[in-house]
């Protein structure tokens, strides 16, 4: 009896000790009035603190691991040139392997526990799908997400989440608005992976070619590697283009498997998503012949192309910030998403709040390296809306035409005038 | 003829369950459980109001994660059969749950009974398929036994693409949850109200299980795993014992897949993959196999140790070139170097750790 009662003591006490450490309630957070910079999570009069979820490891790390690391150079780069605004900003990365469940413990890690004041560009649709949410709940800034599902885009449904790269559908009609100018009266059909990406790509390209303009409708999964079911019924359909929806691995599988068929060699156009040149050479290695004459579009300056400032710029900041890793399109992307988000983070101005911040980027009207323009506004949160056909000659992805925007309903594709912008003298934004 | 002492056949299992001394105990077994239940839930209740949001988060997590490794503890601890498909089951309940939810969403019937519906709908599908794999288990043994739990683990992304219609593939689906009830004040954190259902859900799967393993039924498990020969000659039915063993430890495994997709309110095949059912194992081997207490162990390292690592990891302060190479790979070396230390310093897991060291402080003093 004596032992039960010793018990109930330390039990008791334990329980009485608890409750007095949790006897704080529950205030509304200081922050959301907005009020001095002290109160804004994440901001202090020195710091910026943004975070992000990118696959380090695991199936999509393969070039995607590229991209924090050089948002995160560029960062460093500004940091040393005097910040923003007297701030600097401190990048966190969190790796989630491309696994969704991963990805909701690190994002709520970084807003709940490390006080991150946006999240930046985190990247894939299935991963970000499930935070959207809470962002939303917790009233965070979630800037430029790194996929193109138009998802993103719902201002009423998601007020804090905006997209960066052009959503599949524009690319989708404007690769078919191509695809009709260049190849008239040729059997087009399409290739898509069975999910947001191929389902809005598909749309985009029936809203310009109409529904009976793709003759044969093939998809695939990335967990089956075997694709020549789709590639033989391309084959007994005479397609003469097909329009894919294909990450780089499945680019690569449906340019090999039509080749081994023998006979069947249709032009393929890609999803910029799926077309980076040295991605697919190195997983077709000998077999990369086969991507002589390939055509996709690109909404950022080429990475070879190196008499593009732009390019200049970031090989200059990749050189000293980024330990000088191999330089592809990864690395463009990487340093673009830097960039816009110093631009956002000088139009927030000096007193940085989260609402403030949002109601910068609606404002719009950004330019760098991006080909097109950026769409922001209260009623609008895609990325950019413009993009410029590719073609690769001679092993090099090179841009040709003009630059052509359209939007995701039912809008024209027609010719985007205006001149490309330059960087800055030193490479970063003023306000 | 050979003068040997022949050792009865013992499953390969037992190597790592430590027995332990259990001794008469007075009164009722299901009024102490209830009393413990009790006491734990209010001190995790307590708990959660003084911890901040994310913590409370990590505590719905875990909680999520005890409900399944209680149940696969006594799968594997006490009646000896390997389960590598656990993931799979979760997988059952959490679908189940999301599908549940969102039509009841999509109807405008939701109401407080909605949830614990949908949850008990997730019990029952999993236990469905737990009984069906059971059945299967019942015949095989050892690698055998592994091998078709194996199976059921990997189905689950091909199942999803098959049944894209209703699954949504590779993306998932997202789940609708009620939000805190507002009786509870307009700035109650969401996330100590998950804590709350999680733990509910918890303290639910430990009492049935505690009960369990102390009933006649437990004593069968026992027996089946140490001799199937001898439980046979002592009259207990060794397959449906096996079955019975299965189909509980599936529905904890859906309740806790069912709590994990209230907690992250979405559901994607990648989450239930064959990694998940592998750390569930290893969870509960290094929490203590067979032990309640060692289940919980293993439900917290599934929870704290690749957040450890990563708070580790970040830490260091690397140049450009080394953190590129490094970055996602340290803190896997990092988990997989623990887990070696662990086997090796304590084999038994950490709760025989613990009871050890217990011994040894009860002779000192």
């Amino acid at each position: 009896m004596l032992r039960i009662a010793r018990r109930g003591i330390v039990v008791a006490a334990c329980l009485a000790l608890v409750a007095a450490s949790s006897a704080c309630s529950d205030e509304a957070p200081s922050s959301s009035g907005g009020g001095t910079a002290a109160s804004v999570p994440g901001v202090t009069d020195t710091e910026i603190l943004l975070g992000t979820h990118m696959p380090l490891t695991g199936p999509a790390a393969a070039g995607y691991s590229k991209i924090a690391p050089a948002t995160k150079a560029y960062f460093e780069y500004v940091n040393a040139n005097g910040g923003v605004n007297g701030r600097k900003i401190k990048y966190l990365v969190e790796d989630d392997g491309y696994n969704p469940a991963n990805t909701q413990t690190l994002v709520r890690k970084l807003v709940l526990e490390d006080k991150v004041f946006a999240i930046l560009n985190g990247l894939g649709t299935p991963t970000h799908t499930g935070v959207l949410d809470f962002l939303k709940t917790q009233k965070v800034p979630d800037l430029f997400v790194a996929s193109g599902s138009r998802s993103w885009n719902q201002p009423e449904k998601y007020p804090t989440t905006f997209g960066f790269q052009p959503d599949y559908t524009v690319e989708g009609k404007i690769i078919a608005d191509f695809v009709k100018k260049t190849y008239p009266g040729q059997v087009v059909c399409h290739m898509g992976q069975d999910d947001d990406f191929g389902r809005d790509s598909l749309a985009g390209v029936e809203q310009v070619l109409g529904a009976d303009g793709v003759k044969e409708k093939q998809k695939y999964v990335t967990s089956n590697t075997n694709i020549t079911p789709q590639i033989q019924a391309f084959k007994a359909a005479g397609c003469q283009v097909v329009i894919s929806a294909t990450i780089p691995a499945f680019t690569a599988l449906s340019l090999g498997t039509a080749a081994k068929l023998g006979g069947f060699k249709p032009q393929w156009v890609p999803s910029s998503v799926g077309a980076d040149y040295t991605t697919l050479s190195g997983l077709l290695g000998e077999g990369k012949v086969l991507l002589e004459g390939l055509v996709a579009p690109g909404y950022l300056p080429v990475s070879t192309d190196t008499s593009n400032p732009w390019v200049q710029l970031y090989q200059k900041v990749n050189k000293e910030y980024n330990g000088d890793a191999p330089f592809d399109n990864n690395i463009m992307f990487g340093m673009t998403v830097g960039y816009l988000t110093v631009q956002a983070l000088l139009k927030a101005g000096k007193d940085l709040t989260r609402e403030g911040l949002i109601s910068a980027v609606e404002s719009g009207g950004f330019k760098n390296a991006a080909v097109g323009p950026y769409r922001y506004s209260a009623s609008d949160h895609s990325g950019i809306g413009g993009m410029q056909m590719g073609r690769v000659t001679a092993g090099v992805q090179a841009a040709f035409g003009p630059v052509v925007q359209t939007d995701d309903g039912a809008g024209p594709v027609q010719e985007y005038t205006e001149a490309p912008a330059t960087p800055t003298g030193n490479g970063i934004p003023s306000a | 003829m050979s003068t040997t002492k022949v050792r009865p056949a013992r499953s390969p299992i037992s190597r790592f369950v430590t027995p332990r001394p259990t001794g008469p105990r007075r009164g009722s077994t299901l009024l102490r459980h209830l009393l413990w239940v009790a006491v734990g839930a209010v001190a995790v209740y307590f708990v959660s109001y003084g911890i901040d949001p994310f913590r409370n988060y990590q505590l719905a997590t875990v909680a999520a994660y005890l409900c399944v490794t209680a149940g696969l503890t006594m799968l594997t601890g006490l009646n000896g059969q390997l389960s590598l498909g656990h993931g799979a089951l979760m997988a059952c309940g959490a679908y189940t749950v999301a599908l549940a939810q969102n039509e009841f969403s999509d109807r405008g019937v939701l109401g407080a009974w909605a949830l614990p519906v949908s949850l008990a709908l997730g019990v029952l599908v999993a236990a469905l398929a737990g009984a069906l794999i059971g059945v299967c288990a019942a015949r095989l043994r050892g690698p055998y036994l592994a091998g078709v739990t194996l199976a059921v683990a990997l189905v689950v992304p091909a199942f999803t693409t098959r049944f894209a219609g209703l699954f949504n593939a590779d993306q998932g689906l997202s789940v609708y949850v009620d939000p805190a009830p507002a009786a509870l004040g307009p700035y109650f954190p969401p996330e100590r109200w998950q804590a709350w259902i999680a733990i509910g859900a918890a303290m639910l799967s430990l009492l049935i299980v505690a009960n369990l393993v102390h009933s006649r039924y437990g004593r069968a498990f026992k027996a089946v795993r140490d001799d199937e020969v001898a439980a046979k000659l002592a009259g207990i039915h060794v397959a449906r014992t096996q079955v019975l063993a299965f189909v509980v430890s599936a529905g904890c495994a859906g309740l806790g897949g069912g709590v994990l997709a209230v907690i992250s309110q979405s559901v994607s095949p990648s989450v239930f993959g064959l990694t998940l059912s592998l750390n569930l194992l290893l969870a509960i081997v290094l929490g203590g196999l067979g032990s309640l207490f060692g289940a919980a162990w293993g439900a917290l390292l599934l929870v704290l140790l690749p957040y450890l690592t990563t708070q580790v990891t970040r830490g260091l302060e690397l140049s450009p070139g080394l953190a590129n190479k490094l970055e996602g790979n340290l803190p896997l070396a990092i988990f997989g170097l623990t887990l070696i230390i662990v086997m090796l310093v304590a084999p038994g897991g950490i709760q025989d750790a613990f009871r050890a060291l217990g011994r040894t402080v009860r002779r000192r003093f």
